[in-house]
Parts: C-alpha cells; structure tokens; sequence
C-alpha cells in the first residue's frame, strides 16, 4: 500500500487486543439512538479476521435462541467500536471457519487453547 | 484566486467520521500547481488560466515548453491544463495548493478512463447476447441485428457495436470533499474517480453547487 494511503489511517484503538480465528470474544459497540449512547454487546466466536488498513475488520459467529446462526462484521478501525474482551482461545487448524457454519450442539464447539 | 488542481490519482480507501460512518474516499496528490499562463477575453476571446503541474527533469520537456515556462521563471512541470474562470484574481507565478478546496465543498473531477482495448457490443454497450441453449453455437456474446433490411441496404454510420473502449475523458460531477491535507498536498473526495491509479486527474469547482 502507497505512503499516502497509509497516511489517512484511523488510528488503532487501544481497546482492541490481537484476535485469532476462534477467540471467544464479546464486542462493546457504540449505537446511538437518538442523542442517547448506550453500548451493545456482542458475543460470539470469530470465525474471520480479514487486513487492509482502514477496511479492516472481522466477523463473528453467534448462535442465537431456537438455534438460528447470526453472524456480525466489524470494522476494527471504526470508531464505533468501545472494547473488544477475548474470553477465551481455541485450537483451530484453518484461517476461515466457515465450517461452523454447517454445524449444530455439540459438534459446533471449539477445543479450547490455554496459553 | 482559481479553483482548480491537477493531481495524481493514488487510490481508494475509505475513511471514518466523528459519528463512525466510513465513507469510500479516492485519494488524489493535488498540487502545488502553477498558474504559468493567463487567458484574457481580450485578447485571447475567453477567460482561463493555465496550470502546472509535477515538476520533471528539463530533459523530459521540449524546448518549447521550457521556453514557456523559463519565460515567467517558472519550474520545469510536466503537465498544463487550462481552466475556465470567471475571475482573474491571479498572476503567473502564483503557487495553488490543496487548501483551495475545504471539506465539505462539492467538485467536479475530469480524468482518462481506464483503457479495454477492442471490446465487444455486450461490454462496450451492453448488449444481451445471443441464448445460451436451444442449439445454439457461437452466438453467446454475438451482437444480433445492427440495421434495417433490403431498405436501406446498409447499416447507418454510428451505430452501436464492438469497437475501442475505455482511455476517454471522463466528468464525475459533484464529489463532495471529505479530507484535506495540505501538508501532504493530498485531497479526498468521496466516490470513485475515473482512471487508474497514477492517472492524471484534474479537479474544478462544482457546476452544479
């Protein structure tokens, strides 16, 4: 990426910690409604990290009520985003875990990793 | 003083706002630019000015365009573009910079699209092509009919088909300016700009304010 392009960067937020694929985390997100803030929790399991300076973001998998997959994508630079809190890592063996996806109960969890 | 910049094209990114909403930015190193020459109604028939842009090596420049220049003791630039104007508040040798422009303000960027060589009616015109199935073969991108029948006889001149696309000069009317770093001589606009990274870009007021 050109010199000029990094230049217009956001800067990184302090809040956010290194996130691997497969880190259980619970993302703070400002939202606005009206001219009250108030922050929104998100928890779930990052099944995508994706670079590119400003672009940069990733997504995280959740399984809500009555077994319904819901996926949210963030954009780390954004600053929207309070804090991201890793609660805990998993041994995973592929970048892209799409393969949750397919999965249901018991065979959708992660081997946890302790580091 | 002119409002207008030549610039290079650097590329697309996007930037956020203090409410967190990103915004698709092209990014474009702007200036300094030069006025190295002034058009007046009376004697050249309209008003214009003429800028500079990209200072080169006075071997890259032919004589004639030094002479232009050296006469006004102006730098060896590698690009001249003329402007209208509606006023002259300028002089040759004046120096523009980005921060002509402020955020917020709407412009019209001018630049040379990015080059497709010879291409078919379905690219250039967007012609549906022929069927893909029903025993067809050879027919998926084929452009169909171009004219009439046994009157005229012919195919009239200027009608669509395949042929060179791309490399034209393209207007993008009314980008708003979201970012000036006049440091960097480096401006933003919101939205794409025609043309390829490096390309020639030229940035005037907005007609339509």
């Amino acid at each position: 990426m050109s010199n000029l392009l990094k230049a217009v960067e956001a800067p990184v937020n302090p809040n956010i910690p290194e996130l691997r694929p497969g880190d259980v985390v619970s993302v703070h997100v400002r939202i606005k409604e009206g001219d009250r803030e108030r922050i929104q929790e998100f928890k779930g399991t990052v099944i995508r990290l994706r670079n590119g300076g400003n672009n940069q973001n990733f997504t995280v998998r959740r399984v809500a009520s009555n077994g319904i997959g819901v996926e949210r994508t963030f954009l780390l630079r954004s600053p929207r985003l309070d804090k991201v809190v890793v609660e805990r890592h998993s041994r995973v063996r592929r970048a892209q875990l799409y393969f949750l996806r397919e999965r249901t109960g018991k065979r959708a969890r992660l081997k946890q990793k302790f580091d | 003083m002119i409002k207008g910049l030549i610039g290079k094209k650097i590329g697309m990114t996007q930037v956020f706002d203090e409410a967190g909403v990103a915004y698709p930015v092209t990014l474009i190193e702007a200036g300094p630019c030069y006025v190295t020459q002034v058009r007046e109604p009376s004697r050249d028939g309209y008003a214009a000015v003429q800028l500079g842009f990209s200072e080169a090596n006075p071997k890259r420049l032919t004589g004639g365009q030094l002479g232009h220049l050296k006469a006004n003791e102006l730098p060896p630039l590698r690009f001249l573009r003329e402007f209208r104007a509606k006023s002259m508040e300028v002089a040759v040798g004046d120096q523009i910079k980005v921060d002509v422009f402020a955020v917020g303000e709407r412009v019209d960027v001018v630049g040379t699209s990015k080059g497709k060589g010879f291409a078919g009616g379905v690219k250039r015109y967007g012609f549906r092509g022929g069927p893909k199935t029903h025993g067809q073969s050879d027919r998926l991108r084929a452009p169909g009919s171009r004219g009439s029948g046994t009157t005229p006889g012919r195919v009239y001149k200027g009608a669509r088909g395949a042929g060179h696309m791309g490399s034209d000069r393209v207007t993008v009317q009314s980008l708003k300016v979201v970012l000036v770093d006049a440091e960097r001589n480096l401006i933003g606009l919101h939205g794409a700009v025609p043309g390829p990274k490096g390309g020639l870009i030229m940035i005037k007021e907005a007609r339509k304010q």
